[in-house]
């Protein structure tokens, strides 16, 4: 399965082709991926992920093509190496040099971009990753979390035009995870180049990614923008009891007196506790579907705080017996034309029975909590 | 009673030039070694390990005819109007540096091994180039193995007999080494000259064996 991605943006995309037999599984993609924002390669262990970002890095070396905004990388009879290649790559482990200090491990590759191609400054990757303490420290004075911050700034200080990270979370305590996640979410807002985002955390995908790309035994299940993507109904499966949408919101309404705010989207608004929002601000939301249900009438004579209008779009056999994903569409009960926002519901197939859910059916969305995510 | 000096200061400086000819010719060995999955590995590592079940006088019987007028190495060398290498010091340079060529490689692919290739990849997605990355990464990291394969070189040169023997036979001042002197001395019934040149080289051996393991116990705990 392709990028949604248009044809006219491909000269400035990335195209990654690759085939290559692994002792576990065969890796087999051909992707088009989108030249900015975040994309998450999202999958179970094995599922070839990690080999497909070290394809790309040109660690791994696997028969296929390689194009980044339209300049050729590998392809037949051409393998540009690992170091010519304008990249940096984030490790699973922080992987600093042991036997340099953390200065000198930031110096290592901006001393060897030529000065004309430096566009990070020293002072910049230290200010965004808050280094300034720790300069003089050796590697092994510091905690798990400040060592991949010092391996992401040593990354970015090589001002490259791609950045691919392997799980840089996936090694950390949940208190490290903590600390690093504000500095990833900020470099999505500082750099402008696309990130390639390792992952087996729905968590990471719905707090980081825009783009999203779904791996399975080294194929391509599924590759789209965010929202969609989630939405889409042959993949909650994969996603477990993870299932569910990320919906890029605006808080439009403060309400003061009850200590609430209203989020609006294309198709919908949504309730949720004022956690000090300012109105105007962008705010990430993340709906599970086991939190959504679903209703044929409206009742005022209830306690949910969120109940929306909606037209079923499809129905699916969820992974467990008794369990069906339902897709609803937002928008269309409003009849807006732009915007497509879309809601998982995961009910017992029973429900889905009793309340005749079948596509194009109208229906009220419940949506019992939402999850704020930046 | 006086002391001749002679043979220990041949015998050092038989054991500094092994020494470093040794880590220019082990280091790249050792690299290819530690990193290489090619066929030829294995009966590679069993060549340079040779020297250390071989009688030092079976390896030198073969260097002597190698080297010699009728050897193979000979003639070239006689083509270049070299003359032949055996009962030279340059010979004795020549068999040093195979007898003790295990003692450098061995150290030093152990280090290349124990070090992995993580390392290496993110200094390469670094922008360094494989030499450079060879030169920063691995000979830093590869340090305590550098040391080791140094030192165990040269008191392994410092120690031999048969080899010396066999290729250098007994020219004062030019093939007469350490432990050849102190053969002589017992020969002829010499034993106080015997004493002290053996009980000298006892002293030299334990003390640089014991520098070597505070050292290495120094950087192992400062590096890793």
């Amino acid at each position: 399965m392709n990028s949604s991605e248009g044809v006219g943006q491909k000269e400035s995309a990335i195209f990654a082709c690759f085939k290559t037999e692994l002792e576990a599984f065969s890796l087999d993609v051909n992707l088009w991926l989108p030249a900015k924002g975040v994309t998450a390669l999202f999958g179970h262990s094995g599922s070839g992920k990690t080999t497909l970002l070290r394809c790309i890095a040109g660690l791994h070396q696997a028969k296929g093509d390689l194009k980044i905004n339209g300049e050729c990388w590998q392809s037949a009879g051409f393998f540009l190496p690992v170091h010519k290649r304008p990249l940096a790559y984030v490790f699973q482990e922080a992987s600093l040099f042991p036997h340099l200090s953390v200065r000198r491990n930031l110096e290592y590759g901006y001393r060897r971009v030529p000065e004309g191609e430096r566009q990070v400054t020293f002072e910049q990757a230290v200010a965004w990753l808050g280094l300034g303490e720790m300069l003089t420290r050796m590697p092994d004075k510091l905690s798990g979390g400040e060592r991949q911050r010092v391996a992401i700034a040593r990354a970015l200080l090589t001002s490259p035009r791609l950045l691919l990270m392997d799980e840089p979370l996936s090694a950390l305590d949940h208190n490290s995870k903590q600390e690093i996640m504000p500095y990833l979410e900020r470099l999505h807002e500082v750099l402008s180049i696309p990130v390639l985002y390792v992952t087996h955390s729905p968590e990471e995908v719905a707090r980081l990614a825009d783009h999203l790309v779904v791996l399975d035994a080294g194929r391509v299940v599924a590759s789209g923008e965010l929202s969609e993507t989630l939405a889409s109904l042959d993949l909650p499966v994969k996603l477990g009891e993870n299932a569910g949408v990320v919906l890029k919101a605006t808080v439009s309404e403060l309400d003061d007196e009850w200590h609430l705010c209203c989020a609006s989207f294309p198709g919908g608004e949504l309730w949720l506790p004022n956690e000090g929002f300012q109105l105007d601000q962008p705010i990430r939301l993340r709906v599970l579907a086991r939190d959504v249900s679903v209703a044929l009438s409206k009742h005022e004579d209830q306690s949910m705080l969120n109940v929306l209008p909606a037209v079923v779009e499809s129905v699916s056999e969820n992974d467990r017996p008794g369990a069906v994903m339902v897709k609803l569409d937002l928008n269309a009960a409003e009849g807006e034309a732009l915007g497509c926002t879309s809601m998982l519901a995961r009910l017992t197939a029973r429900s889905v029975d009793k309340l005749q859910l079948v596509p194009g059916k109208s229906a009220w969305v419940q949506v019992k909590s939402v999850a704020v995510l930046e | 009673m006086e002391f001749d000096w002679q043979p220990v200061w041949l015998t050092l400086k038989l054991a500094g030039f092994t020494t470093l000819t040794l880590m220019f010719i082990g280091t790249p060995i050792a690299w290819w070694l530690a990193r290489t999955s090619h066929w030829l590995k294995q009966p590679v590592a069993a060549v340079v390990a040779l020297p250390l079940v071989l009688p030092p006088t079976v390896l030198g019987f073969y260097l002597l005819l190698l080297l010699g007028p009728q050897g193979v190495v000979g003639q070239i060398t006689q083509s270049l109007g070299l003359g032949t290498l055996p009962f030279t010091f340059a010979g004795l340079v020549v068999a040093s540096v195979f007898y003790s060529l295990p003692f450098v490689v061995q150290p030093l692919q152990n280090a290349f091994e124990a070090m992995g290739e993580r390392m290496l990849e993110v200094a390469a997605t670094l922008r360094a180039s494989p030499w450079d990355r060879f030169m920063t990464v691995a000979v830093p990291l590869a340090r305590p193995g550098f040391m080791t394969a140094a030192v165990l070189a040269f008191a392994h040169t410092i120690g031999e007999f048969g080899v010396v023997l066999m290729i250098g036979g007994n020219i004062p001042g030019e093939t007469k080494v350490l432990s050849v002197a102190i053969y002589d001395h017992v020969e002829t019934l010499e034993y106080d000259q015997a004493h002290l040149l053996a009980g000298g080289m006892l002293l030299f051996s334990f003390v640089i064996l014991l520098t070597l393991y505070l050292i290495n116990g120094r950087l192992n705990k400062g590096v890793r």
